[in-house]
């Protein structure tokens, strides 16, 4: 029962998602051309007021409901993984038109093809998963 | 209310719904990152086997498979009970760039010409959908994350890591557009 209050919230980000069209091909296609403010908005204003609650739950050192404080941990240093990794990550973006969440956001929607990007991001993880130690981090 | 909640709705308020689902998150004493799902998923179907890199309690991670299962209820909710008859909203300018590529102007959320099934054995779905699901599985495990632990959580713990990726995200998006997607079509 203590899982229910993830599936909701879970929920919630699905019809966001879905509702604001962050989930489209298409919108993802008109940020990558610099065509609208759309996608910058909704990323931007979800930036802005997570630094906000993120300074602000630092300054007061507040802590979560099961009482312990609060912590963020910070990114491993370093540039490689970020910049190889994302830029790979980027090019299936803007060819799946679809982020990691949104692809199951879609599913649901009755985008039944987005099994099949689904299938092969668990493939993808998978063999980054065998080849890791290989690559620069 | 149920027509006003239908309409497509505007970047601000999904904006700061996004940030509230992430400090929920918070709150609820974990962090917000969609893309660990799919090592964990590859961890429960016993992937430990290959590679020590899935050889953890994939099972105290449930709370966030659990996230991932009401994501598609949501996209379910949302294209059953909330659908408004618009297409796409995009610009004038997008959709012309994309008929040049010979795509036809939005109809509904996703482009037919990608996404129906009837098309599952052309180039551009091959591509797009099996090379671009993969490449999206690979890069935010080695970035470490992808737009929601990257962009939102990370640029929101002003961590520079995070802005390599993001960087990157661009680099990367930038050149399927510009340069494979005029290829594929």
């Amino acid at each position: 029962m203590k899982l229910i209050k993830f599936l909701l919230v879970g929920i919630l980000f699905g019809i966001i998602m879905a509702k604001s069209e962050a989930v489209s091909w298409y919108r993802i296609q008109e940020m990558f051309r610099f065509q609208a403010f759309h996608m910058y908005g909704i990323i931007g204003v979800a930036v802005v007021l997570g630094a906000i609650g993120t300074a602000l739950i630092k300054k007061f050192k507040l802590k979560d409901v099961t009482g312990t404080p609060i912590k963020f941990e910070p990114k491993e240093k370093g540039w490689k993984r970020y910049l190889f990794g994302g830029t790979i990550f980027g090019l299936g973006w803007a060819m799946t038109g679809a982020c990691p969440g949104p692809m199951f956001v879609s599913l649901g929607y009755g985008y039944w093809m987005f099994a099949l990007a689904i299938l092969m991001a668990i493939l993808g993880t998978f063999f980054y998963g065998v080849v890791k130690d290989r690559l620069p981090h | 209310m149920h027509q006003f909640i239908s309409q497509p709705w505007p970047w601000y308020v999904s904006g700061l719904a996004i940030s509230a689902v992430m400090f929920l998150l918070v709150f609820f004493g974990k962090n917000f990152g969609f893309s660990s799902n799919f090592r964990h998923i590859c961890a429960a179907c016993g992937a430990s086997k290959y590679s020590k890199f899935f050889d953890y309690d994939w099972r105290s991670y449930m709370w966030s498979l659990v996230f991932l299962l009401g994501t598609v209820i949501g996209g379910f909710i949302a294209g059953n009970f909330l659908t408004s008859t618009e297409a796409v909203q995009i610009s004038e300018a997008t959709i012309q760039d994309l008929g040049e590529l010979g795509l036809a102007a939005p109809t509904g959320l996703q482009p037919t010409e990608i996404f129906d099934f009837n098309q599952v054995a052309t180039l551009p779905t091959l591509v797009l959908v099996v090379l671009g699901g993969f490449l999206v599985g690979f890069g935010t495990r080695w970035a470490g994350g992808c737009t929601s632990g990257h962009a939102i959580s990370g640029l929101s713990n002003l961590q520079l890591p995070s802005l390599i990726a993001v960087i990157g995200f661009f680099i990367g998006g930038l050149v399927t557009t510009f340069l494979l997607l005029p290829l594929i079509f």
